[in-house]
């Protein structure tokens, strides 16, 4: 699952088109999930409101 | 195992099975569960649920009297190559990697470890030569003092299968090694089915040395993943390219035939050799 | 007694009503949870699995609450990369669907595992080239998408909206939702097809084998299609019946009508390509491997009943939702989404366990197998979970945004 950490790793095309789609969607997810909170606990301290959605 | 591989030739174990000369006594099922302890449940009347690494069927030519003919066929783990090396059919769909293709002697593994019990193998074995293990394995008491101390026994939940008794290869390498030989012996590495047999109808040993009983008795063409020149000789289910490497040696024509399916129009024609002919 | 968390402007039926139906089915739940724990404590003896049925009812059970679920990737891929603005109105309901059915899911696993302490061996000693690692990949970020895509809908409800910070969190989530359901998406056209590539790379067992393109068996790609076909049909038909159970319209006609077309010809279009699959696997790969699809058809129980009912219900459904006047008469409609779901079910149910049935080596013989009860209560449990959830989330969160405005309270 990890390079070089697990023992399984290959450096081959399989290993690198499945991790990097598998990586690359964590990544995505991750980070849109930090920059919601982050911003959340700014506006929060700001005293800001969001407006309401839809 | 890379040392080997940059030093030594690739081995390529396998068996070579007479049909003509079984009787069906179940010897090697005995000493297969013998030497691999395999356990066993009270009840074994269900046999989908027994542990059998090497099981026998019993076949027939489906024949009335006075035709009527049949044949014991042996069946442990076919230690598939598949098309390329390594893609049998178990081991290129198990998730955990916990079932292996060793290209330096052609051996299936099978991690007990690191198996999770998921039996997406067993739903890819044609042969049913994997087992899962339903419950704890428990024998009765007293008799686990006579379990082999070079085989572990396999915890509830995961799967095994025959594995051509990896640790007497083990044993005969690591006697090898303190002989001062890279190289072992046709003899020093033999399974447990292979020398129980009474009839000696079952031989082991390496098919891509030219010197040992298997090669001379199939005539693997290596070339073509290992289909056995001899027109007696056959694999099970060979039309699915599974390229096994344990092979059946019959004179009878329906035996042969009885190794592969084929459809209505090629019987018709005769095309119902059993040494892969079916392509 | 509840009304401070009870959305605003909609009626919901007396707390002692709900708690009285919530509890009848918290004991169908508690059954399955028992037969839950025995699996886990006793082993897999507790099922009638054996050694020819490796796989059986809970593969089935997954396979078939994932398609299903599948309504959820397609509708949110259908509002927010296609553009589709008036699903909104249904959107939510669907990640609700696909929530329940995502995390059913994952419990079967949990359940189906010899092992379950070494589940997590799947990630971290992966085969790649295991459909089954794709699958399970795939479907763990998957989930955490739809979890991630339902947390916005806990977070308006009326007390928890209260406290600023999730009532920024929610507001952020929503505003990024299209990066989340495109990776949605993403996710979900994988472990779709790599569900439908379990059977199809299984190159031992003619009856699942299929040719394809590079290393994606066509079942790769027929099992996506089907589940973005008759996902939004499962979830329509639930949206229906909860209609019917509530005695309230829920969503507008031209959004369930737009889901159903689109839907339907998702499946018109799948069916084509199933009939041209069947036909391929009949003439050429199956004879190729030495047998008559005949032979697979040949039991008294597998026989071409389940052929002709799968292609059949299909076909009726297909036909209905891409006529207009199919969608608009209300029985037709029910019957066509009934119909898809009957379809996706019963493909899934052959892929897994006549897969297991069929013999192949020619001395073989067929292998039937009927389930425990401990089999069939851990099946029905997740059933049961749903409706509680649905149930709770219908009555404290915001899931239909036209519910307010289709029946006004006085």
């Amino acid at each position: 699952m990890f390079p070089i950490i697990s023992f399984e790793w290959v450096w081959d095309m399989s290993h690198i088109v499945f991790m990097g789609g598998l990586w690359y969607a964590l990544s995505v997810i991750g980070m849109g999930m930090t920059w919601c909170i982050i911003k959340a606990v700014v506006d929060t301290c700001q005293g800001n409101a969001a407006g309401h959605h839809h | 195992m890379k040392e080997e591989g940059k030093h030594g030739k690739a081995n390529k174990f396998g068996m070579v099975i007479d049909l003509d000369k079984c009787t069906g006594c179940g010897s090697c099922m005995v000493a297969c569960m013998s030497e691999n302890n395999v356990s066993f449940k009270e009840d074994e009347s269900d046999k989908r649920l027994s542990i059998t690494w090497m099981k026998v069927y019993r076949i027939t030519n489906g024949k009335k009297f006075p035709d009527a003919e049949e044949c014991f066929l042996p069946r442990p783990c076919m230690h598939c190559e598949g098309e390329h090396s390594g893609h049998s059919p178990c081991v290129s769909v198990c998730p955990a990697t916990a079932t292996d293709y060793s290209t330096q002697t052609g051996i299936v593994s099978q991690i007990y470890t690191r198996c999770f019990g998921c039996r997406y193998c067993m739903a890819a074995c044609p042969y049913h030569a994997r087992h899962f293990n339903w419950w704890d394995p428990v024998w009765p008491e007293g008799m686990e003092k006579f379990l082999s101390p070079n085989v572990s026994p396999r915890m509830r939940g995961v799967v095994e299968k025959c594995s051509f008794c990896f640790h007497r290869y083990q044993l005969a390498k690591d006697k090898a090694y303190m002989d001062g030989r890279r190289e072992i012996r046709e003899e020093e590495y033999q399974t447990a089915c292979t020398q129980a047999c009474p009839a000696g109808a079952i031989t082991f040993g390496d098919l891509n040395n030219k010197n040992h009983k298997v090669y001379k008795l199939v005539k693997p063409d290596n070339k073509h993943h290992g289909k056995p020149r001899n027109p007696h000789a056959f694999r099970l289910l060979e039309r699915l390219k599974t390229n096994p490497k344990v092979y059946y040696l019959s004179s009878r024509d329906w035996v042969r035939a009885a190794g592969d399916n084929y459809t209505v129009e090629e019987k018709r024609k005769g095309i119902t050799s059993g040494s892969g002919s079916g392509h | 007694m509840d009304s401070a968390l009870i959305p605003k402007g909609v009626k919901r039926c007396p707390l002692p009503k709900f708690a009285i139906g919530i509890s009848a089915v918290g004991a169908v739940l508690l059954w399955g949870v028992f037969a839950m724990l025995l699996c886990w404590f006793k082993g897999l003896n507790q099922t009638n699995m054996n050694d020819y049925y490796g796989f059986a009812l809970w593969i089935w059970a997954d396979l078939a609450v994932i398609a299903l679920g599948g309504g959820a990737f397609f509708t949110g891929f259908l509002k927010y990369v296609v553009g589709k603005d008036e699903l909104k109105n249904i959107i939510n309901y669907a990640v609700l669907i696909g929530f329940v059915c995502y995390s059913s899911a994952l419990l079967i696993l949990a359940i189906d595992i010899g092992q379950p302490l070494r589940g997590w061996f799947i990630f971290w000693h992966a085969n790649v080239h295991s459909m089954l690692t794709e699958v399970a990949f795939c479907l763990s970020c998957y989930f955490g998408v739809l979890t991630i895509e339902y947390l916005p809908l806990i977070f308006e409800n009326r007390q928890v909206d209260k406290v600023p910070f999730f009532h920024n969190l929610s507001h952020n989530m929503h505003e990024i939702m299209a990066v989340f359901a495109a990776t949605g998406a993403f996710l979900s056209f994988f472990h779709q097809g790599s569900l439908g590539g379990v059977a199809g790379v299984l190159f031992g067992r003619p009856f699942a084998e299929r040719s394809g393109l590079f290393i994606w068996p066509w079942t790769f790609f027929l099992f996506t299609w089907s589940a973005a076909a008759c996902g939004p049909c499962f979830t329509l038909l639930i949206t229906k019946m909860t209609e019917a159970i509530t005695k309230k319209k829920l969503v507008k006609d031209n959004v369930v009508d737009l889901l159903a077309k689109i839907a339907g010809w998702m499946l018109f279009t799948y069916m084509v390509a199933k009939i041209a699959d069947t036909v391929y696997w009949a003439m050429v790969t199956t004879p190729e491997n030495g047998f008559a699809i005949g032979e697979f058809y040949s039991n008294w129980f597998y026989n071409y009943w389940w052929l002709a009912a799968e292609l059949g219900t299909g076909a009726v459904a297909a036909i209905i939702l891409v006529t207009r006047a199919g969608r608009h008469n209300k029985f037709s409609f029910v019957i066509a989404l009934i119909s898809a779901v009957i379809c996706v079910c019963l493909n899934r149910w052959v892929m897994v366990l006549q897969v297991m049935a069929v013999p192949v080596m020619s001395f073989d013989t067929w292998a039937l197998y009927y389930p425990s009860w401990q089999e069939v209560a851990t099946t029905i449990l997740p059933v049961a979970y749903g409706i509680i959830l649905i149930s709770i989330s219908y009555r404290y969160l915001p899931i239909f945004p036209q519910e307010h405005e289709l029946n006004s309270v006085e």
